[in-house]
Formats: structure tokens, sequence, C-alpha cells
């Protein structure tokens, strides 16, 4: 917070303290709202995009205009990114806005840009190299073995011990953030994910069903054609009995 | 419907075979607008920087042609081709009358990797930012709207009484030029 009231108070030059307190503490949370985003809402309008495709499944009962929005906003507020409450926790996974990735506060920023719902999912995940376990277990058999003057450990004691450094390390670390971007047409039922790994693309499947409760259908050759209206059941059929040519003689 | 895992490992094959169909309508020189009714756009394809091609060899075993490099010629493409391989994925460029895109396509997955659009121009304030996501969603869109539709035409291609007759011999005096 001192930095923060620092660049205020330059931003402000020495008059910050003729402020009302209450303007005062919105203009600190503009900026650092401004702060914490500035410059990071790149993802869908860098100059290079990965995509992978969905269709949303349709409800049965079609919702009102309104009632969507207010789906959509509930799903997307419940269901935002908090932080890793437990030191110990591995991952935490949730919604935030487009313009703001570090701040999910769906009050402050839209999700509703023309006729699309864009928003994003955030993937906060304590990653810890392979070598710094090794390292640190490694340290810990041997001061094991000294303190017990044994020559060997068992499996299971080193078992132990590794996952005794996993969890010891997990609460040092911060989390490292991914953010993938959304772009949901409602309207046309499509959903366009901006990223390929298939981690990430389960992820999603599991929090947007959660969050809305439409099951998203990944679209790939055959959900392609079994969602187009441009074959009828016949054709579907057809291409369900398909199997491979070889286009060399 | 199957299960999803299932249907997608099930037919990849039409995925590869679609983008070996597609190397063929370009290297051809088929008209593309013509081929899937676009009566309003000049639409064009040509190759990029990549291609990867996979040959299944019988016995579970995969030999897999990666040929990358703006420079790279594709004449180990075409004899994978003649040894069976079929494309697994290929960049591609794509021209809508005079915006230019460029992109990887997989063919299992669809997926789009690499995508450059248009410019849709600097954003300098926060007002413009629902301007650019709105043309970026379209120049999107656009991409996967053409797709779509050469897929369509494909897989109704694929499954005429007239596929092994026909476009299939054409393919195959392709494949063995």
């Amino acid at each position: 917070m001192d930095f923060y009231n620092f660049k205020i108070k330059e931003d402000f030059h020495e008059y910050s303290d003729m402020i009302r307190p209450e303007i005062k503490q919105l203009k600190i949370q503009q900026y650092e709202s401004k702060n914490l985003n500035s410059g990071v809402f790149m993802g869908i309008l860098s100059s290079s995009v990965s995509i992978s495709r969905y269709t949303v499944e349709k409800k049965k009962t079609e919702d009102q205009p309104d009632s969507v929005l207010e789906i959509v906003r509930n799903g997307l507020k419940e269901n935002a990114i908090t932080g890793i409450e437990d030191d110990y926790e591995e991952i935490s996974i949730g919604w935030t806005p487009y313009e703001s990735p570090y701040d999910p506060d769906f009050e402050k920023f839209s999700f509703v840009f023309g006729e699309y719902f864009i928003f994003s999912l955030r993937i906060d995940k304590k990653k810890i190299p392979a070598k710094i376990i090794q390292k640190h277990t490694a340290v810990e058999i041997a001061k094991r073995l000294k303190e017990s003057d044994r020559e060997f450990l068992s499996k299971n004691e080193k078992t132990d011990i590794k996952d005794q450094v996993i969890e010891h390390l997990m609460g040092r670390i911060p989390s490292t953030p991914d953010i993938y971007e959304v772009i949901w047409d409602y309207e046309q039922a499509l959903l366009f994910f901006f990223t390929t790994q298939k981690a990430a693309n389960e992820e999603l499947e599991t929090i947007f069903f959660k969050s809305f409760k439409q099951k998203l259908i990944r679209l790939f050759p055959f959900t392609l054609v079994e969602t187009s209206p441009s074959f009828t059941d016949s054709e579907r059929d057809l291409a369900a009995n398909l199997s491979t040519i070889k286009f060399s003689r | 419907m199957l299960d999803i895992s299932i249907s997608y490992d099930k037919y990849k094959f039409l995925g590869n075979e679609f983008l070996t169909w597609l190397w063929y309508v370009i290297e051809t020189n088929i008209n593309i607008s013509e081929l899937i009714d676009n009566n309003t756009e000049n639409i064009i394809f040509e190759t990029g920087n990549s291609i990867v091609l996979e040959n299944s060899l019988g016995d579970d075993s995969t030999e897999k042609i990666s040929i990358k490099g703006d420079d790279a010629g594709l004449e180990e493409g075409a004899t994978a081709l003649k040894k069976g391989a079929v494309v697994t994925d290929i960049n591609l460029v794509m021209k809508i009358d005079e915006n230019e895109f460029q992109f990887t396509i997989k063919g299992e997955s669809m997926n789009i990797t690499g995508l450059k659009t248009p410019s849709a121009g600097k954003i300098d304030k926060n007002d413009n930012i629902e301007g650019a996501l709105l043309e970026k969603a379209y120049l999107c869109n656009s991409v996967f709207q053409i797709i779509d539709k050469l897929f369509i035409v494909f897989i109704k291609k694929r499954i005429s009484q007239d596929w092994k007759n026909s476009e299939l011999v054409k393919i195959r005096n392709w494949v063995k030029l």
C-alpha cells in the first residue's frame, strides 16, 4: 500500500491531503485497478492467437434476454477466481473480467461487448520445478540418515520425505497465473477459447458447466458433422460409417 | 451421440483427410469462392510455412514428416503423400479480398494456432477496446466460417456415391504427379 500511496501522492502532487477521504479512497482504488491491469489485457488482441471452439448445448427452456444477462453475471460472480486461501493449496481456478485479470470484480468491469460475452478464465497454479524438489529431498534424506545413523532409508520413508518437502515448498512459493480469454456468442451458441492447451480446455469445460449449467461441446471433425445444420440425419449416418481411405494407389 | 473422447479418436482421420483434400484443392488451383458458393468475396488459399504429414505403417507405428520454413520446398510432402501419408497439420495463408490471414490448422481437433489476422489498429485508449475486440471476434469468426464451409463441402463429397469414381480419382492423379 505504501507504494500506491506514494504514487498517488506523486500523481496528485502534494494536494492529496486536501482531497476528501472518500474521494481519495476511490482514486486509490481506481489507481490500483489501473496499475494492476494496465498492459495485460492483450490476449485476444495480440498479433497471434490460438483458438479452440465449442458449441454451447442449448437448454430446453429458452431464457429471456434479461434473465440471460443475470444468469451469466451470477455465474461469473459466483465462480470468480479467489486467491489461494490455503498456503498449501496447489491450484485456484475462476473467472475474471477481460479488462481486469488481477481484480476479478464483475461489478466494476463489464463482460458484455456488443453481442458477445467476453471474459477470462484464470488458472493460478503453484509450480515447483522438479530439480528443486529433487535437491530438497536429497538434502532431507541425507539429514535423516545422519540423524538416525543408518546407511539406507526404506522406499516408504523416502516417499514420505518427498511429500513433506513438496508440502513445505508449496507453502513458500507463490502461484503462477495463466489467463485464457473466452468469447461467447450466446445467440449462436458458439464459444471461442483462446488456447488449445488440453488441461486448460478441460478446466474450462468443468467450470463453465458449474457456472452456467450449460454443457460445452468441443468442435472437432465428428462434432462438426453432428452439430452442423448443413447435414441431414442420413448424411450424418453416412459420415459416421466412413472409414479411412488411401490417397495413394 | 458417441462419447466425446471416443468420437474424437475414431473420426480424427476425417480431419486429416480434409486437410489433405484442401492441399489438393490449393495446389490444383480450384476456385475456393465457387466451391463454397461465395459470390461476394474473392477467397484465395496458399500453403504457408509448414506442413506435417503422418503415415500409418500398419503395426500401430506411424512415420511423421515435418516440413518447416518459409523457403522449404514441399517436394518431401509430395513424396510422403505418394507413400500413403495424410496431412495432419498445415500452415495456410488465406486471403479474403484485401484481408490476409495466416494460421496453422490441426486436422484431428480443427484447432487453429498462430492465427494472424489483418491489423485491428492501435489501441491507445480504453474506449477503443470494445471496438477492437468486436473487430477481432469478427475476423476470427471469418476464418472459421470459411473453414467450416470447406469442411462441409469435403464431407458432402466424401459421403457421395461419386467419391470413389470422381474426386478420389482426381486426388490420386494429383498425388501421382
